[in-house]
């Protein structure tokens, strides 16, 4: 019974290419760094290169939890906030504290899996908006940051929780650790979403978690999981922080959360939910990556950064707006 | 007659002040096409959510086969080989046809592919979709397409198609032709036609009473938050059926025909001179 599917699967379909949600974002990115190229004969450089992946490790960490959330039509705008009093809660805990710092480590990933599922208990059981529970959870980690850390910024670190940030070379280039595990971490949960049951009901609950729930499955456990398993992902990109800038800084991160929405945007993931792929979010934070870098070497001022980077969201809204509702018709 | 696939008596379901089930019997017979028509408010829906595990009925029993049953939710129901086509609520409009099909249900591979890492037998999926849709006749250029793609009619046809895999037992429609044009409407009526000729008994929840009287061998008329009749479509006229509904006839259980219960309805749906 594999006539139906058999003359597809001989010939390569370009019309599924064109309409993969990750093509668009992945030529912008391809333009992008031609028209860097371009302006400056820097910008293709190893180095230059792998300085942009630096700086979108973090942001594209945040992003990869942000991606699972949207992809199940909520958003999380606590993210940042999460994340710093994560390195906060790590940094204390490995000096002050006295902790053995892998457990420091492990501990401030478990407090940022809290306020996950704090965020999803409140938006599964007690039926909250997204966009108000994380807003709220936002203030709260925000505060808590700065009580804990009382304002101070806490150095002396243990190697530990700086490992990450340690380079190995691959051939003139030196690549951190960090990147490598940020890209791991995109692999997985690109598998998990793509080839998993747990994907298609994740998928299936940003659909209509009604849907979902009449074919039985369990959307209030799914949900709950989801929010959970972003705290989780916070938490990795707090440890990615501390490694990066070698402190536990309470004013980290704080704009991080727009940035996070945005990278998960320009990957072409729909914040109307259930469409979209991680992947694409990676291929959406280098596109952040890459202009702010790009425009730096043209000697662009930052806040026209933030200016084109702003132009680009809204561009990318309208182009998944605009295409919906032509595949609809 | 013989013993009813599925079977209740006595349904009660109250929402505070509001008594949505009033009492209400069911019986669904073996290989038939049965409609269930009521007007809005009649417990139609309540009837049916109680039917497959949607609601819990605050009293009465509902049997299965002869045997009685207790639906917690849908997943009970489903796992005794009810399968619903919920109004609106059949697809998940951003995944393919196999994904559809085997939502919440999917299949892994074998060994430790499937075991260890999850991962789903995508080709196997496909191929059994495939043939399911190849037996209701429902014809797709792809299956690796996602819903939202398709039109309304043959994305009800996902739908039917995924209820007639699964169902062992019953398979109930909710409207499954409110939404769907003329020619669409008689493609799904040939899907239950189909399923008929498999031997799996239909519950057709419409409002439509020219298809109603096109495909059920019964009708089950709800008022009230009961049921006031179950009549064959060929001893009545359409007209009799939808007096029988609004209450402006009313059928005597002796001979199974009819008495005016309410003059001036019943001329107005034109049943008496």
């Amino acid at each position: 019974m594999t006539t139906a599917t058999a003359p597809r699967a001989a010939t390569f379909d370009w019309r599924r290419l064109t309409t993969h949600p990750t093509a668009g974002p992945l030529v912008a990115l391809l333009v992008a760094c031609v028209f860097f190229s371009s302006q400056s004969e820097q910008f293709l450089s190893g180095g230059n290169l792998s300085l942009v992946v630096q700086q979108v490790m973090v942001v594209g960490t945040l992003a990869l939890g942000q991606t699972l959330i949207i992809l199940t039509a909520g958003i999380d705008l606590s993210c940042g906030a999460v994340m710093a009093f994560g390195t906060i809660v790590m940094a204390k805990l490995a000096t002050e504290g006295g902790l053995p710092p892998l457990l420091a480590v492990v501990t401030g990933i478990g407090v940022c899996a809290l306020f996950g599922l704090a965020n999803g208990a409140l938006v599964t059981y007690v039926k909250l908006p997204p966009f108000i529970v994380t807003l709220g959870m936002l203030n709260v980690a925000f505060a808590l940051t700065h009580i804990y850390s009382d304002e101070q910024t806490i150095t002396n670190l243990p190697g530990t929780l700086t490992a990450l940030g340690g380079t190995f070379p691959l051939g003139r280039t030196d690549i951190t650790y960090g990147s490598v595990l940020t890209i791991g971490l995109f692999l997985l949960f690109a598998y998990a979403l793509s080839q998993t049951a747990w994907g298609k009901h994740t998928y299936a609950l940003g659909n209509s978690p009604d849907v979902a729930r009449l074919t039985g499955i369990r959307t209030t456990r799914l949900q709950l999981g989801v929010y959970t398993l972003a705290g989780v992902v916070y938490g990795i990109a707090a440890l990615l922080l501390v490694s990066r800038t070698g402190v536990g800084d309470p004013k980290a991160g704080q704009t991080d959360n727009l940035d996070a929405i945005t990278a998960v945007v320009l990957g072409g993931t729909s914040l109307f939910g259930g469409r979209g792929a991680v992947l694409g979010t990676l291929v959406g934070a280098l596109i952040v990556g890459v202009f702010r870098n790009g425009l730096q070497l043209m000697g662009v001022g930052s806040i026209y950064q933030t200016l084109i980077t702003g132009v680009l969201v809204i561009l990318a809204v309208t182009v998944d707006q605009i295409s919906r509702r032509r595949a609809r018709r | 007659m013989s013993t009813p696939v599925l079977r209740a008596r006595g349904l009660v379901k109250r929402y505070g002040q509001v008594t949505a089930l009033d009492g209400a019997d069911f019986d669904l017979l073996p290989g038939e096409v049965l409609a269930v028509i009521g007007d809005n408010g009649a417990g139609k829906s309540s009837l049916v959510k109680a039917l497959t595990g949607a609601l819990q009925p605050d009293e009465g029993t509902i049997e299965l086969d002869g045997a009685p049953v207790r639906f917690r939710g849908p997943l009970d129901a489903r796992r005794l080989g009810i399968e619903t086509v919920y109004q609106d609520l059949a697809v998940a409009a951003s995944l393919d046809i196999a994904s559809n099909m085997f939502l919440g249900r999917e299949l892994r591979r074998r060994g430790p592919l499937g075991s260890v890492f999850r991962m789903l037998d995508k080709k196997r999926m496909r191929d059994e979709s495939a043939a399911h849709m190849a037996e209701l006749k429902i014809g797709l250029r792809s299956l690796t397409q996602a819903v939202e793609t398709l039109s309304g009619g043959q994305r009800q046809g996902v739908a039917v198609a995924r209820a007639v895999a699964w169902a062992r037992h019953v398979v109930v429609m909710d409207e499954p032709t409110a939404a769907l044009g003329v020619k669409e409407s008689g493609q799904v009526l040939d899907m239950i036609r189909r399923v008929r000729d498999r031997g799996l008994p239909v519950v057709l929840i419409s409002h439509n009473m020219p298809h109603v009287f096109e495909i059920a061998d019964r009708i089950h008329v709800q008022r009230l938050g009961r049921r006031v009749a179950q009549l064959k479509p060929s001893d009545h006229s359409m007209p009799e059926v939808v007096a029988i509904m609004t209450g402006a006839l009313e059928v005597r259980d002796a001979d199974g025909g009819t008495v005016v219960a309410d003059e001036a309805a019943a001329k107005a749906v034109g049943v008496q001179e």
